[in-house]
């Protein structure tokens, strides 16, 4: 099958590795990538899918490997030669010029000149043919920021294909666009393919790849596992694949921290429900008890942290219903939140989390300002009091609680993170990813920690990729899809086959019933 | 296990850092150290380090000291607040206006001003969202204009029979400015390091998203921040009034932007989140200074200023390659 596709091949990329200091980001990458074919490329976050399409596109260097294109090799040194070369790249946000005009940004950096001067009239009616050959009509003297983010997707495009691009790679394009402009995108790569131009899609919404693209690679930790026509893999293999778990695969693997006690729910503690926001909620819901520990699981985009934000106050809800100890509850900003009794330790520790200059006592009391502080002034003796308590308790291990934070390994900064909320005493935790790029060892540290709380009778909401993690701490596991809460399941029945087939297809669809894997 | 030989490794980076850090925090410190010794030696105790040399370029300078004090609190959020020099003039004709009635009612009515126009930058700045320095752009050329206009295009005098001259009296050896200016550092440094405030503005200058999420008043504290900073300069126009005699409309050009220089030549950073009150000081005194022993020089006064603004790219220029060193080596 594949050698068949040889000859037609367009890009070839081969054995390609990259390493940063410190860390392997592509340990054995392949992609091959057919004329007039649109490649679908997938993998979870950290997969190296952007690095191996920044090598391709000269924004990086590559160590080793081979990348042929069109029958020659090829080593771009910046996105300008890889453009030249013929490949384009889209990236999820558009690197255009707003207060510029649709066919100058089509043209720009090569505008048609006459005596010197921009030919305006060419330049105007060649960007509206290329336009129109993408089946978009819009004036193109316009100010781009007059119009909507797909209409300016496709002047990308249309900048892309104005440059001969024989590959154009489009990094989710979809993630800010709605039903009909995707719709209308979709009809746009299938007008480039049928001009013989290649596309490699990059998605995190598995119906999209279905719908569009040919074949399909999978990544894993910097590896290229699987390739495939997009008709012989099923969404669950392909989820599965992506998550590196055999079908079929039950049992428990005893890896992590999280202990077998079953923990009874006391009484109901949150309850969110039909939560929606845009695209990115359309209808979750989700319930903790107090003492139990509930696992929320799904694909990237599909809603996870959107959820935790929503519950926080950090993000307002368009509708929906929000409880918290029996009160309804929603929150005007994290503030009344975590005066409410809530804590919420977020995905991105750097972005998000950690205060870099300040030192460890300093962020791990922030949230606590407002209880240590006496007239104003902070109690600095108290202050000291709880930041040694919980240095010792969590095992925080640092040169001392006036070491800068960003000093410290991504393990202990994550403990100084959940101690900031557990020094307040809070009745909620919510936990986005909660060992994510953290070392073996200090993560079975912060799972037993998680569940020796849960013991004590704290609701943990834990947003998770990694499936161990959801089926041995998680007492209940909720599943997000596009949005949606599509099952909750009991701990008996959340195994990592159950919530992968509810990631992938959703509730009861007929492929889920007919898989063997699943019944 | 992992953690030892992490720490090992990072050793002499770390060490480096130090060194860098230091250098970054006291580097102006050592260079003021430096200039009064210069100063000293070569005019002795008569001339430059003579207390009545010292004596009035600190009169002088308080006035830039407590303009750069509130300029600190602003540039650690990450800000910054360029209507501070209008709000010191309009401040000044206030004061002057108020000045028959005594000292009091004027340093209070100017204090006030310079409240006012904080609170509508900060207003501007926390809750549309709009960037502080075309906020604070616009409120210094609306301050100087309101001033003008209040003092009808020239200078309004200062009652002489008031006490409002009181408040550029000698005392103990020194101008009462000085003394405010000391009393302002001090407080200025326990809001900072000892209260919930000052801890937000770190903070908040550090990671406004993690400040948010960890639920600080970030609005609040924005507002409060440039109201402090309007206070501060609306003192200062009191001052200025007390040491000129006169509200001047026409005085106080460009003072932002010197105080800007000395709290960077401190060593705060303007991308915030790193910042201290004491280096300010210290920024403040060394510009200062260095004006001062020019003028010993016999320099063409004209140069002053290419020294200042030499002075300040050489130190901008440090920071950019310490905070980038810092930075590389977190990546690895």
């Amino acid at each position: 099958m594949i050698e068949t596709a040889n000859h037609d091949l367009l890009l070839r990329m081969e054995g390609v590795t990259k390493a940063f200091p410190g860390v392997v980001a592509l340990a054995d990458a392949s992609l091959r990538v057919g004329r007039g074919e649109v490649h679908a490329l997938v993998g979870q976050n950290g997969a190296g899918k952007s690095t191996l399409m920044k090598i391709l596109n000269g924004a990086y260097r590559r160590d080793g490997g081979t990348v042929v294109l069109d029958g020659s090799p090829i080593d771009f040194r910046s996105p300008k030669q890889a453009q030249a070369g013929g490949i384009s790249t889209i990236h999820q946000e558009i690197n255009l010029v707003p207060y510029r005009s649709v066919a100058e940004n089509v043209f720009m950096g090569r505008e048609p000149r006459r005596f010197g001067m921009i030919d305006w009239p060419r330049m105007n009616r060649s960007a509206r043919e290329i336009l129109s050959r993408l089946n978009v009509g819009v004036d193109v003297t316009q100010p781009l920021l007059r119009l909507n983010v797909a209409v300016q997707q496709m002047v990308a495009i249309a900048r892309a294909v104005s440059f001969q691009s024989k590959l154009v790679v489009m990094d989710e394009p979809t993630s800010s666009l709605d039903e009909r402009e995707v719709a209308t995108l979709f009809a746009v790569i299938r007008g480039l393919k049928a001009d013989g131009v290649s596309v490699i899609f990059i998605t995190h919404r598995l119906d999209e790849l279905y719908e569009v693209c040919d074949r399909v690679t999978i990544m894993r930790d910097g590896r290229t596992v699987e390739e495939r026509p997009m008709g012989e893999i099923s969404k669950l293999e392909l989820v599965a694949t992506m998550l590196g778990k055999e079908l079929g695969e039950v049992r428990r693997t005893g890896q992590t921290g999280f202990g077998e006690s079953q923990r009874h729910g006391r009484g109901v503690l949150l309850e969110a429900s039909a939560l929606s926001r845009g695209r990115a909620l359309r209808d979750a819901s989700v319930r903790v008890d107090a003492g139990e520990i509930v696992g929320l699981a799904g694909l990237l985009g599909s809603g996870r942290t959107e959820v935790a934000r929503a519950v926080f106050g950090a993000d307002p809800v368009d509708a929906g219903e929000i409880r918290f100890r029996g009160e309804s509850a929603r929150f005007d900003g994290p503030g009344d939140a975590i005066r409410a009794g809530i804590g919420f330790c977020t995905e991105d520790r750097k972005a998000e989390g950690i205060i870099p200059h300040l030192s460890v006592r300093e962020n791990l009391t922030l949230a606590a300002l407002p209880v240590l502080a006496r007239a104003g002034v902070v109690d600095r003796g108290r202050q000291r009091e709880i930041v040694d308590r919980f240095m010792r308790r969590l095992g925080i291990r640092a040169a001392g609680p006036e070491q800068p934070i960003r000093e410290l390994s991504g393990g202990n900064q994550q403990k100084v993170l959940l101690a900031r909320w557990l020094c307040l005493n809070p009745k909620l935790l919510i936990l986005d990813e909660p060992t994510r790029g953290i070392d073996v060892g200090a993560k079975a540290e912060i799972q037993s920690l998680i569940d020796e709380l849960a013991g004590e009778g704290l609701g943990v909401l834990m947003i998770s990729s990694e499936l161990e993690e959801l089926t041995e701490g998680g007492d209940r596991v909720v599943v997000l899809r596009d949005g949606r809460t599509v099952a909750e399941l009991s701990r008996e029945a959340a195994t990592q086959d159950a919530i992968m087939a509810a990631m992938a297809l959703g509730p009861a669809q007929p492929e889920a019933a007919t898989d063997p894997a699943i019944a | 296990m992992v953690t030892t030989t992490d720490v090992r490794g990072d050793r002499q980076a770390r060490s480096w850092d130090w060194v860098g850090s230091r250098l970054q925090q006291q580097g102006a410190l050592l260079a003021l150290v430096a200039l009064l010794a210069l100063g000293w030696a070569r005019y002795g105790d008569d001339g430059f380090v003579s207390s009545y040399n010292l004596v009035s370029a600190l009169r002088y300078n308080a006035m830039f000291a407590l303009i750069a004090l509130g300029m600190t609190f602003v540039l650690i959020t990450g800000g910054i607040d360029l209507s501070v020099g209008g709000v010191a003039v309009l401040a000044s004709v206030v004061a002057a206006e108020l000045s028959p009635a005594g000292l009091w009612p004027g340093v209070t009515g100017a204090i006030l001003v310079g409240v006012a126009v904080g609170l509508v930058n900060g207003g501007l700045v926390a809750g549309f969202g709009i960037q502080p320095f075309i906020v604070t752009l616009a409120t210094l050329l609306a301050a100087r204009g309101l001033a003008l206009i209040l003092a009808g295009n020239e200078a309004a005098p200062v009652d002489f029979e008031s006490n409002f001259l009181q408040l550029d009296r000698i005392v103990g050896g020194v101008s009462l400015a000085v003394i405010i200016a000391a009393i302002a550092y001090v407080a200025g440094s326990i809001l900072l390091n000892l209260t919930r405030f000052g801890r937000h503005l770190l903070a908040l200058g550090g990671n406004e998203e993690a400040a948010r999420l960890a639920g600080l008043p970030v609005a609040r504290t924005l507002v409060a921040v440039y109201a402090l900073s309007g206070g501060l300069a609306g003192l200062t126009g009191a001052i200025l009034a007390a040491q000129t005699f006169t509200g001047n409309p026409n005085e106080a050009v460009g003072w932002e932007l010197s105080a800007i220089a000395a709290v960077v030549v401190g060593g705060t950073l303007l991308t915030g989140g790193v910042g201290s009150v004491w280096t300010t000081l210290v920024g403040v005194l060394l510009l200062g200074l260095i004006i001062n022993l020019l003028g010993f020089e016999n320099l063409d006064p004209y140069w002053q200023n290419v020294i200042r603004g030499g002075f300040l790219l050489v130190v901008v220029v440090l920071q950019r390659r310490l905070t980038e060193r810092r930075g590389s080596r977190r990546i690895a």
